[in-house]
């Protein structure tokens, strides 16, 4: 047996005999699913989520490729290809969800100092810490470079105070990685610095914004003057935002994934919808013109889904590439969003009580939710701005 | 299955590049419409072709080719496209190679696939009776009479119908006008008695004819696979077939891309270089993605071609829907980017246009494969 057979075999093993019955394949639906972020006040509704959580993270494999020094599954690419698909085989649920994971380890691993890694990535893998992102401002949105929260150097520590807005989850994260101005604003880009906050520290507070989708996943964040110990900069002080845009890659990357992955593997599928509501004849939806507007829109999603395939193949390119998945990734979701609201009719907008079913409602909201997709993480617009400037070279103004 | 160009496949696509560049810029096209040549492509560059070995890439080794397989042959069509450059080698090198060997028997092969692999037999495939495609709407008959066949009907838009010397022909053999059983394939001599091809003048400037079978009489020794079993067959043949227009599409975008972005970088207007606007940055930028999604979708039809997965079809009339939804954009913003020149025939973006127009047509438009692609995935 070579070594990979070696490994897929223990790794079946240790699936089965660790991975609960409720979070894989042949769940009960009656109970209730928890969405697992983790964190210091984590709560769960189902008790196998933390048990599962606690597995997965103790193996490391919550981040299966990150060396096992800083608590990571150590696995080579080969190896997790193997862990997905077993994981998959049985439909494992993914045990955490996590802008630790997505974003901050990778520019850790890239920027962070030995100490830093190994006090914060082993706590991000095992989801004991959440962690939120500051870098939009009230008054820099696009003009991401342009924020003025300040941290004034006062000695052993940063004096923190400003505002950040859109940080996601805020009022249920631990720490939170932001950008702050360290230096002087012009040239805007040279004064930043990348510095992570425990959001337990006296005078940071948050306040939820309600979404035209009637929920909050965001925040605004207050700090007032805040005390910031030194040893929390990442990377050197005012080479800030050179982290930022490489974490703004892991973000559109993750960001363009999710729109994709959000359609391919939801319940929520815009051709059962389309049958559902406008009628079914020969296994074909039955309007036409709905059919021909989902058959484009699919073939669109599936040549895009064959773009990811290939960057991959090529070894993952520049930041241009992932400027296309973010404006790709998001445009569709929104577009296949809009195509079932329109295709189940006045049910598509139906927005509460008990009239409507639950799917229904849900997905009114989702619609709502997509419209953030192209803002949040870069604009569309930013995106092409990028697309133009650095790979197709066309001047500036 | 990668979605990578292997060394080979590289290589290959390199020497294309060279070639086209060197021996067939945009000015050889020009001056075969100019000159109002009566087959629109150039012998003596056919036979250069040849002696690379281009039209035996998807003919095996035993006959003449090299197996290359129908990347091979779309990193080729892809390169030529670029500069416009006419050749018999979609219609004998992808089409003509790939049926005669998929269905021929021995005989067929042995007597035609040598000669096709070194360009001196050139072939056509026809399908169409109306200005839409649709081979299942096929009505020329063929007629059996004891031992031979006798095809009557008229055959619409032959790639290179004047100039090709062998035809594979759909023919109705029962049924009726929209059934998908009934047909039967045929390979016919071009100079057969009863035949009459008529010059198609379309807006490329390339070969097309109207071909006319009057009570043709042929032996049933020139029937291409089984009898009766041509409706599936001459499907597979023309996704094959799809699979290398798109790449050629994917080439002409590319071009067309090309030059439309090079004249944004040169061309000034109220003091400032129009590239630098942002209403057309964002227009390249999106043509950008558009061509991006084109690659993918085209690379991903070949493998599956070569690797003879059971998702051909779908992945053949995504390619061309994607490959032609692409061309028919940058077609037009290459003209409307250009400005007034982007209008004359003086320039060559037109051409690009024209092509785009005719290209998207061929074996079905985007619209025939969004539905048939809906059909394959079961809505």
């Amino acid at each position: 047996m070579t070594n990979l057979e070696k490994f897929r075999e223990d790794t079946k093993k240790w699936l089965d005999e660790n991975c609960p019955p409720s979070m894989r394949n042949g769940a009960d639906p009656k109970l209730p699913v928890d969405e697992v972020w983790g964190g210091r006040n984590a709560k769960y509704k189902n008790p196998e989520s933390k048990i599962w959580l606690d597995k997965m993270g103790e193996k490391g494999w919550t981040m299966p490729t990150v060396s096992k020094e800083y608590g990571g599954g150590g696995l080579s690419k080969e190896e997790v290809k193997i862990l997905n698909e077993e994981m998959f085989f049985i439909g494992a649920k993914q045990p955490l969800l996590s802008f630790g994971i997505w974003m901050l380890a990778p520019v850790l691993l890239e920027y962070g100092t030995e100490e830093q890694k190994k006090l914060h990535i082993p706590k991000i893998i095992k989801g004991e810490i959440r962690w939120c992102q500051g870098y939009s401002e009230p008054g820099s949105g696009s003009d991401l470079a342009s924020l003025s929260t300040k941290a004034e150097d006062i000695g052993e520590k940063f004096l923190v105070n400003g505002q950040k807005v859109w940080t996601s989850y805020a009022d249920k994260a631990d720490w939170i990685f932001a950008l702050v101005r360290t230096g002087a604003k012009e040239p805007k880009h040279d004064g930043i610095s990348f510095l992570l906050i425990d959001m337990a520290s006296k005078g940071v507070s948050t306040k939820p914004i309600t979404l035209i989708s009637g929920k909050s996943p965001f925040c605004e964040t207050f700090f007032d003057n805040v005390e910031v110990p030194k040893e929390n900069l990442i990377g050197e002080l005012n080479a800030g935002w050179t982290i930022a845009k490489k974490l703004l890659q892991h973000e559109r990357a993750f960001i363009s994934n999710f729109g994709l992955a959000a359609g391919m593997g939801s319940k929520r599928d815009v051709v059962s919808i389309a049958k559902k509501h406008l009628g079914e004849e020969n296994g074909k939806i039955k309007n036409n013109f709905y059919r021909s507007e989902i058959s484009s829109h699919k073939i669109k999603e599936h040549a895009f889904g064959l773009t990811l395939k290939r960057a991959g193949d090529e070894g993952g390119k520049a930041s241009a590439t992932a400027s296309m998945f973010k404006l790709y990734g998001t445009e569709h979701n929104k577009k296949r969003h809009e195509l079932m609201v329109a295709a189940s009719g006045i049910n598509g907008v139906a927005w509460d009580g008990d009239e409507f079913e639950d799917d229904d409602k849900n997905l009114t909201r989702a619609w709502l939710r997509t419209k953030g997709n192209s803002i949040e993480g870069g604009t569309s617009e930013v995106q092409l701005n990028v697309i133009s400037k650095r790979v197709l070279g066309l001047p500036s103004q | 299955m990668k979605l990578i160009l292997t060394e080979e496949e590289q290589f290959l696509k390199d020497t294309a590049k060279n070639f086209a560049e060197e021996r067939s810029p945009i000015t050889h096209f020009r001056a075969l419409r100019d000159n109002s040549d009566p087959i629109l492509w150039d012998k003596d560059m056919w036979s250069e072709m040849s002696k690379l070995g281009w039209p035996g890439i998807m003919i095996p080794e035993e006959y003449g080719g090299s197996n290359f397989g129908l990347s091979g042959i779309c990193v080729v069509l892809q390169e030529c496209a670029k500069t416009l450059t006419p050749s018999p080698l979609f219609a004998s090198g992808v089409l003509g190679a790939y049926a005669i060997n998929k269905y021929g028997t021995n005989e067929q092969k042995e007597k035609y696939l040598p000669l096709i692999a070194s360009g001196e037999l050139t072939t056509s495939i026809a399908v169409d009776e109306s200005s839409h495609h649709n081979p299942y709407d096929s009505e020329l008959i063929a007629k059996k009479n004891s031992d031979e066949y006798v095809l009557s009907g008229k055959k619409t838009f032959v790639i290179d119908g004047t100039s090709s010397d062998l035809l594979i022909v759909l023919a109705r053999t029962s049924g009726e006008k929209g059934d998908s059983t009934g047909l039967t394939v045929f390979v016919v001599d071009s100079n057969a008695d009863g035949i009459d091809r008529i010059k198609l003048e379309m807006a490329d400037s390339r070969n097309y004819a109207n071909i006319i079978f009057d009570n043709v009489k042929i032996s049933s020794k020139n029937i291409l696979g089984d009898v009766e079993a041509g409706g599936e067959a001459i499907d597979d043949i023309l996704d094959i077939g799809r699979i290398a227009m798109s790449a050629e599409m994917l080439g002409n975008s590319e071009a067309a891309f090309d030059t439309t972005l090079d004249y944004l970088k040169q061309r000034k207007q109220f003091g400032a270089l129009i590239g630098s606007f942002q209403a057309l940055q964002h227009r390249a930028a999106e043509m950008f993605c558009e061509i991006e999604l084109t690659k993918s979708s085209v690379i991903a039809a070949m493998r599956a071609a070569d690797e003879r997965s059971n998702d051909v079809q779908r992945l053949s009339s995504l390619a061309k829907t994607v490959a032609g939804e692409t061309l028919h954009l940058v077609s037009n913003e290459a003209i409307q980017m250009h400005g007034g020149i982007g209008v004359t025939d003086e320039y060559d973006i037109g051409f690009f246009l024209k092509r785009a127009r005719v290209a998207e047509q061929i074996f079905g438009s985007a619209k025939f494969h969004t539905e048939r692609y809906a059909n394959l995935s079961g809505f």
